[in-house]
């Protein structure tokens, strides 16, 4: 067993883990956080995708070891004060998700994409998105979410009411 | 019948079940804790077939953290029976499928022993101390060869691996074929995929040893099918069970049936007295949650100078695997063969389906089932009339296809309920402005660049009915659906639903049917689903039933609520009941509008009585089960435009057009994304995704690294545009939009790269295209020039 302390969300977590223990295990299982999911045992599918270090990184590509005194946000993190992130309010208004397993990863994507690439390209969305599967969208819906989502973060039009 | 004005079908309400999906609060399985919580991992076999000899487990039972190991004798010695078979055909064969191997392991994957421990990473550990002796015995994969003297056998009820046939005739084939002005041959392999939800299958089991309430929680499409399922398979009385399946990441139907795994839950549940949980891995998905399509085709076309198609004659052999997944015989037949007339005049057709054993995954319904592969052969096949005659695909289309109709019976067995075929390729040839790629084609060859246009002029069949029918030929369930509408005393709504949502919208989409017909808010509509202790019994979600059966039984059950909500309002108004008009969320006398109640006010009425009689029953709440009279039946036309390079055989996707039909839409963007997603699921088939053993049944493609899942950067956004012709088999005429995409793409992207390979004379590839497939045909036709 190994000791580690990693904060998640602003909230230290301290605990002994066996060596082998995942990243993703450990955020889901230990800390209690289960809205980063888990979609393959292979780094192909990124629903598992966190916020590391500012940096985003798939979860289950890490040992929780590696991790001790690292940063992460996820998720459960990412509304503040009740207000939803411009990522999270866009992927709602344009219709960014279906079943909604793959979204946390999406969205923490892009999260870090968008911060490297304030005004991206169609183009650059889709490569930015390589890494994320997702079956139920045909990734349309998403592309248009993070394009709004940009225009959002940099201050563009407001957010439309919501549809009645 | 008075309606109340309608302002929530038709518009773009942003999603209900979102905000708590966008914040990780979303309810999957493996997000659920139980105190006291056990781990389940399943043993598979790795070979395709093998006699297991002895299971030694002694090494894994001593491992300090694992509670118990079962076997497939254990199970069958505490009566766990075989796992049923939900449709039944003539002279089927039935060999048992029992939730874990006895004596013979049929295929990579099969279960042969299953550990619980304290943990998921002990339970895995323990797999690895259980000893198999396996005798290794010749496996078949190839489901034609499966069929010849000598193969393997899968199983000893099925002489030749052949579970059944199954054969439809229309008109005469041999005469048309005999008076055809030109006759087109071909095999075309519909090959094998994975439906691949990006949550895998989970389950948690708790058994309650004081009351015998056993409770599964499960990634599934319809809890009361599972519940019946587990019930017969377990022997165990269906009342005690309760089946939920909370937030479902994705099904595409590889999560409507009762996999053994579950059962072993359930069955570990019962044994140890603990919640016990298992989640699948992605490796395990591949092999041990079923697959779709696969099928091996032949067949011949007859057709005149002038592009008159006037028989197709076919045979098929479906794979089914190694065991029969509970819906697997409804797939390659009734939901196959009866298409194969499509949206053309075709008038005569003959099929016959062998549905066979081999040493594989079992095969099931994934998104489309049966209509994909159907389509996928008559688009083909017009193409290829098209090529034969240096005719224009549009125009053999255009001379093939049904003219507008209500009720129109197909010589195949179905009424197709409503359509307009050249609407839907009118406008799609318009959109794309058709007239104006061919010209740009042409003028791209020049250059030496290859532009492909690939048309698909699709019908399916959805919301599949009546149950009376099904049953007479082979159902072992109904296919109605149910719902519950419960107005409370605040005349707030809950709608209880039969149907299942993993993705689809029901949360608002039915929200917003139920809000229009009693003129209140969307907000004050529920929509619940997934809980056998909470919905009436209801047939779950798959073939695009949810709105053309779900959600009309919620609209009968309000329509029950109205008539009851009508004579409230009468005494409260004092006035006759043939006098209420009920219009926006207000009951009032006919021709004085100020005379009124709202719908609130008769609710509370309803529960907290002032002015109503004691002979009027109290509440307001009604219940409906719809079974509908017919199915109903989308179509359209999709349009694909891709460039093929002639060098490395790469098939780039410039621009996809969807103009589908569905009937009446009560939430466009919600439609809309079921198309990209559906749209995608077939580009996926036609270009990239292949589930692939070698000779001797190893699964070659047991991870997402070898199975290749459709990405963002190889797709372009797509244009989706749409016609209503609403169905007359419903009250509000809507059809389903869940499938569409996917039974259409397929063909719309291959009939593309045909087309663009047209001028090196490649007829034909099997899919999926991939660029050493191109590659070798462009070689191959370059060798015979």
């Amino acid at each position: 067993m190994a000791r580690v302390s990693i904060r998640i969300n602003g909230v230290l977590h301290e605990a002994d883990v066996e060596p082998r223990l995942l990243l993703v295990h450990f955020i889901r299982d230990v800390a209690g956080l289960t809205g980063t999911n888990i979609g393959c045992d292979t780094s192909q599918c990124g629903a598992c995708t966190v916020i590391m270090n500012g940096r985003a990184a798939k979860s289950c590509t890490f040992l929780a070891v590696q991790c001790d005194g690292a940063e992460i946000l996820t998720i459960e993190g990412l509304a503040k004060d009740g207000q939803l992130h411009p990522i999270q309010q866009a992927f709602w208004e344009k219709h960014g998700l279906q079943c909604g397993y793959c979204t946390p990863g999406m969205i923490m994507t892009a999260y870090h994409f968008l911060q490297m690439n304030p005004n991206p390209t169609e183009e650059e969305i889709r490569h930015a998105l390589e890494g994320n599967i997702c079956r139920c969208t045909g990734y349309h819906n998403i592309v248009k979410a993070i394009q709004y989502a940009a225009e959002l973060m940099r201050g563009g039009a407001p957010a439309p009411t919501p549809a009645d | 019948m008075v309606q109340a004005p309608e302002r929530l079908i038709g518009a773009e309400v942003k999603r209900k079940e979102d905000p708590r999906l966008i914040t990780g609060q979303g309810t999957y399985v493996d997000n659920l804790k139980f105190v006291g919580t056990a781990y389940l991992a399943i043993l598979r076999s790795p070979y395709a077939h093998a006699r297991i000899k002895r299971i030694d487990a002694s090494r894994a039972r001593v491992h300090p953290k694992v509670l118990a190991v079962f076997t497939g004798e254990d199970l069958r010695r505490d009566g766990i029976g075989s796992i049923p078979v939900g449709w039944l055909l003539p002279d089927i064969k039935l060999p048992p499928h029992y939730p874990l191997a006895v004596d013979k392991a049929r295929y990579v994957g099969d279960g042969v022993a299953a550990v619980v421990a304290e943990d998921r990473y002990s339970a895995y550990d323990a797999l690895s101390l259980i000893e198999v002796e396996y005798e290794p015995l010749p496996a078949v994969v190839d489901q034609e060869a499966a069929t010849r003297p000598g193969a393997p056998q899968v199983h000893d009820e099925a002489p030749n691996n052949i579970c059944f046939k199954f054969a439809m005739v229309a008109g005469d084939v041999n005469r048309a074929l005999a008076e055809a002005d030109g006759v087109v041959r071909q095999r075309i392999i519909n090959h094998r995929t994975s439906g691949s939800s990006v949550e895998p299958r989970a389950a948690v089991a708790l058994y309650q040893p004081a009351t015998g309430e056993l409770t599964l929680y499960n990634t599934n499409q319809n809890p009361h099918l599972i519940r019946l399922l587990l019930a017969l398979t377990m022997n165990y009385p269906e009342h005690k069970i309760r089946v939920i399946a909370p937030d479902v990441g994705g099904g595409f139907g590889t999560k409507i049936y009762l996999y053994p795994d579950e059962v072993v839950a359930c069955y570990a549940a019962m044994k140890l007295g603990r919640p016990v949980k298992w989640v699948e891995t992605r490796s395990e998905y591949l092999r041990a949650t079923v697959h779709g399509r696969d099928h091996i085709t032949d067949f011949e076309v007859a057709y005149k100078r002038d592009g008159t198609i006037t028989g197709l004659k076919v045979t098929t052999y479906a794979n089914l695997g190694a065991y029969i997944s509970p819906f697997a015989p409804l797939i390659p037949t009734f939901l196959y063969v009866p298409m194969l007339h499509g949206p053309y005049k075709l008038p005569n057709v003959s099929a016959e389906v062998y549905g066979v054993f081999t040493n594989t995954t079992p095969v099931d319904a994934t998104r489309g089932a049966g209509r994909p592969e159907a389509t996928y052969l008559l688009e083909r096949m017009v193409d290829l009339v098209a090529r034969e005659l240096n005719m224009d695909p549009a125009d053999v289309r255009r001379k093939n296809v049904l003219e507008p109709f209500e009720n129109y019976q197909t010589p195949l067995a179905f009424v197709y309920d409503s359509g307009n075929y050249p609407a839907t390729l009118n406008r799609a040839l318009e959109l794309v402005d058709y007239a104006r790629l061919r010209e740009e084609q042409r003028r791209l060859r020049e250059q030496g660049r290859y532009i492909g246009i690939g048309l698909s002029t699709y019908v399916e069949v959805t919301g599949a009915a009546p149950s009376q029918v099904a049953v007479s030929l082979g159902a072992q369930a109904g296919l109605f659906e149910s719902a519950i509408v419960r107005v409370h005393p605040t005349g707030k709504v809950t709608v209880f639903t039969g149907s299942h949502t993993h993705g689809q919208g029901h949360e608002t989409t039915f929200a917003q049917a139920i809000a229009d017909e009693f003129g209140i808010s969307i907000d004050d509509v529920e929509v619940v689903h997934g809980d056998t202790d909470a919905i009436p019994f209801g047939l779950g979600t798959y073939g695009s039933r949810s709105t053309p059966v779900g959600l009309t039984a919620a609209y009968i059950a309000g329509q029950r609520i109205i008539e009851k909500a009508t004579k409230i309002a009468a005494h409260l108004l004092e006035a006759a009941e043939a006098d209420i008009v009920f219009e926006g969320g207000r009951f009032f006398v006919r021709g004085a509008p100020e005379r009124a109640v709202t719908f609130q006010e008769v609710a509370l009425e309803a529960y907290v009585p002032r002015k109503i009689p004691a002979d009027l029953e109290l509440g307001l709440e009604a219940t409906a089960f719809f079974n509908p009279s017919n199915f109903v039946f989308p179509f359209g036309t999709h349009v694909a435009v891709v460039e093929v390079d002639p060098e490395t055989g790469q098939v780039k996707l410039l621009r996809y057009l969807a103009v589908d039909d569905v009937g009446r839409v009560i939430n466009p963007m919600v439609v809309d994304g079921q198309v990209h997603g559906g749209v995608v699921h077939g580009i996926g088939q036609a270009l990239w995704e292949q589930v692939v053993y070698d000779e001797q049944g190893n699964l070659l493609t047991g991870t997402w690294l070898d199975y290749a899942m459709p990405k963002a950067p190889d797709l372009p956004s797509f244009q989706t545009d749409r016609l209503e012709t609403p169905s007359p088999v419903n009250p509000l005429g809507v059809k389903g939009a869940g499938e569409t995409g996917t039974i259409a793409s397929t063909p719309a992207v291959v009939n593309a790269v045909l087309d663009a390979l047209a001028p090196f004379g490649v007829k034909h590839i099997d899919m999926p295209l991939t660029p050493e497939r191109v590659w070798r045909a462009l070689q191959a036709a370059r060798g015979q020039g």
